[in-house]
């Protein structure tokens, strides 16, 4: 699904005390297909842009096209409906969207609400769950007696049944574990690419950034600051910095390397292992030269 | 008489009211004065669980707590939770004020803090947290790391003796985590206090003295950031894992490179590469 915001704002609770600009003339394309993170720190809007992409915020001026659909402050988003039903948006906090009796009600809501057969939500369910890794021991439990991480899951496999064409992805990893963190952006990484489908990762994880997305929008204080992909985006320390933004691990090592060798290793997607070859050759290099 | 443990499990087994399978079994450790220590596990091995238990939200079926020497029981109950200053994975529900400020000194209120005494510790635990300015922003309308900040703020103005950090940094970015860590590492620094994090954050862990690993509802292993990380083929199998600088010192010595000691931070690691560059 094509994603194109025009001069995008968006003032909360506005005319009121509590009046807060988070989203100030923000403007992008991001186009079907993509895989893009938003990435910015505690506060700079991440969320509020990533709650228009199904019309569940309108903005206060500007103007969004979500594939065939439009959203405006004026009007009425026509076919709403239908703009949910291919927008699958995973919250930051799942308890947020969990509100059935047991989780298998709370999993099959999405589909039967936008009319998939029972049939049709019957063969899926079991392939979801082995997707995010959930027992079927779990299923007749109220979603709120799980464990934090559980209920990430149930989260996302609610989503992930209504199989969306652009699918929003806020912190979808927080809370899991460590080889759930990986199985779970590696399976949103597989059905990427098997399915087509657009994908936007809202991460303060920079290094799932890197690993897993093709393009990266950097936000401060409701404006988007930088764009690129995310080699071009991270090599741009200062700048992310100055933003309250730190660079992948990775990058932050090697440039580290730099200064202490005097030898640079430009990133370019390499594994560790990789690196710690081509690391082992100049330190190596060094102990000759003695 | 010795000092009494800040924190002892002794044999507890707990199971829900809603679970088939014991949450816990057997589970027994010790946290001593002044101690920060780190839980981890994979989803569901039972860390919140532990959490509930340390201040009586919830009671084991069998074996004892103490929190400071009191046994945590239904009569203890509210002197247990004066010393307990608790985060949870999701704040909200915890917040009790309608603006931010109210949030924080409703807790000062409850622990009896006197008004001018109050002021400065809003003032500060705001600060501590980089949360100067939200005063008068209703706590349910924050960012989802704002309202995590709060929480922890609301905390820190208590003062408690013993702080639990459940997973509450987990919508922070990897800077606003790592000042969140420093100024409760601040805070040890000035007065008696011990820290429980609990987290899937690998470099939060390195925070701690200790650490607690726990799998399938039981204590796992026990040790330093240092020995528990040393065991990553272990971690990996029960779905944990090691941090960058130890999958990057692994990857290192398999090309054959020498590292004395088991390197935890970037500086650490870079200094052994240099004293294997410099050697003669
Ligand atoms: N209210 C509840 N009713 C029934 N079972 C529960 C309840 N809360 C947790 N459990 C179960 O108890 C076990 C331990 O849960 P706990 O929340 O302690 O895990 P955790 O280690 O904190 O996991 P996570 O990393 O996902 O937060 C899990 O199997 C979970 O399903
Ligand atoms: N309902 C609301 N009313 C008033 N202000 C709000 C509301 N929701 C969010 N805000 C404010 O808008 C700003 C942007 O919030 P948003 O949730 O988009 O941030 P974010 O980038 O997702 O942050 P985080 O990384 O902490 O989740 C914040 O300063 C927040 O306090
Ligand atoms: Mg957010
Ligand atoms: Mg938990």
């Amino acid at each position: 699904m094509d994603i194109l915001f025009e001069n995008v704002s968006h003032i909360y609770q506005k005319n009121t005390p509590f009046e807060f600009k988070a989203l100030e003339e923000v403007s992008f394309h991001i186009p079907a297909g993509s895989f893009a993170a938003i990435i910015g720190h505690t506060g700079s809007g991440k969320s509020t842009l990533i709650q228009h992409f199904n019309g569940l915020l309108k903005p206060t001026s500007g103007h969004i096209r979500m594939g065939d659909f439009n959203i405006t402050a004026e009007k009425k988003v026509k076919d709403i409906m239908d703009l949910r039903k291919r927008v699958g948006v995973v919250f930051q906090y799942p308890e947020h969207q969990l509100f059935e009796e047991t989780v298998e009600k709370d999993i099959q809501f999405g589909p039967k609400n936008f009319g998939l057969s029972q049939d049709k939500i019957d063969s899926r369910l079991p392939e979801v769950l082995k997707s995010v890794n959930l027992p079927e021991g779990l299923l007749s439990r109220s979603p709120f007696d799980l464990s934090g991480g559980q209920m990430r899951r149930v989260a996302i496999a609610g989503v992930l049944m209504m199989s969306p064409d652009l699918l929003v992805l806020d912190e979808p990893t927080a809370g899991l574990d460590p080889r759930g963190q990986k199985e779970m952006m590696d399976m949103f990484s597989r059905v990427h690419k098997e399915t087509q489908r657009t994908t936007i990762l809202v991460t303060h994880s920079m290094e799932d950034a890197l690993k897993y997305a093709d393009y990266v929008f950097i936000m401060n204080h409701g404006k988007l600051v930088m764009e690129g992909t995310p080699l071009e985006v991270f090599q741009k320390e200062e700048a992310l910095n100055q933003v309250g933004l730190a660079v992948p691990e990775v990058i932050k090592f090697l440039h580290a390397f730099e200064s202490r060798f005097g030898q640079s290793i430009p990133f370019k997607g390499q594994s560790i292992q990789e690196l710690a070859k081509e690391m082992t050759e100049i330190v190596r290099r060094g102990v000759k030269d003695e | 008489m010795s000092q009494p443990n800040d924190i002892s499990f002794q044999n507890i087994s707990f199971q829900y009211p809603q679970g088939d399978e014991w949450a816990l079994k057997d589970v027994s450790f010790h946290i001593e004065e002044n101690e920060w220590v780190a839980i981890i596990g994979h989803n569901g091995s039972g860390k919140s669980t532990i959490a509930k238990l340390m201040n009586g939200l919830l009671t084991p079926q069998s074996g004892r707590i103490h929190i400071k020497g009191l046994e945590v029981n239904e009569e203890n109950i509210w002197e247990v939770r004066k010393k307990v200053g608790m985060v949870f994975q999701n704040p909200d529900n915890q917040f009790v004020g309608t603006t931010v400020i109210d949030d924080i000194a409703f807790g000062l209120e409850n622990h009896g803090v006197q008004r001018d005494e109050m002021l400065k510790r809003m003032k500060y635990s705001l600060e501590a947290v980089k949360m100067e300015g939200y005063e008068n922003h209703e706590p349910h309308n924050l960012s989802g790391g704002q309202k995590q900040r709060v929480a922890i703020a609301s905390v820190l103005a208590i003062e408690p003796d013993i702080i639990i950090l459940d997973e509450a940094t987990a919508m922070l970015d990897p800077i606003g985590r790592n000042s969140i860590m420093e100024t409760v590492d601040h805070v040890r620094s000035e007065r008696d206090v011990s820290v429980v994090t609990i987290t899937h954050d690998l470099n939060e862990v390195l925070f701690a003295d200790r650490v607690i690993v726990m799998n399938d509802g039981e204590v796992w292993k026990e040790g330093t950031p240092r020995e528990i990380f040393n065991l990553h083929k272990e971690l990996g199998e029960i779905g944990l894992d090691t941090p960058f600088v130890t999958q990057l010192s692994n990857s290192l010595k398999s090309e054959g490179i020498v590292l004395n000691q088991e390197p935890l931070t970037h500086k650490e690691l870079m200094d052994e590469l240099w004293t294997f560059y410099s050697r003669t």
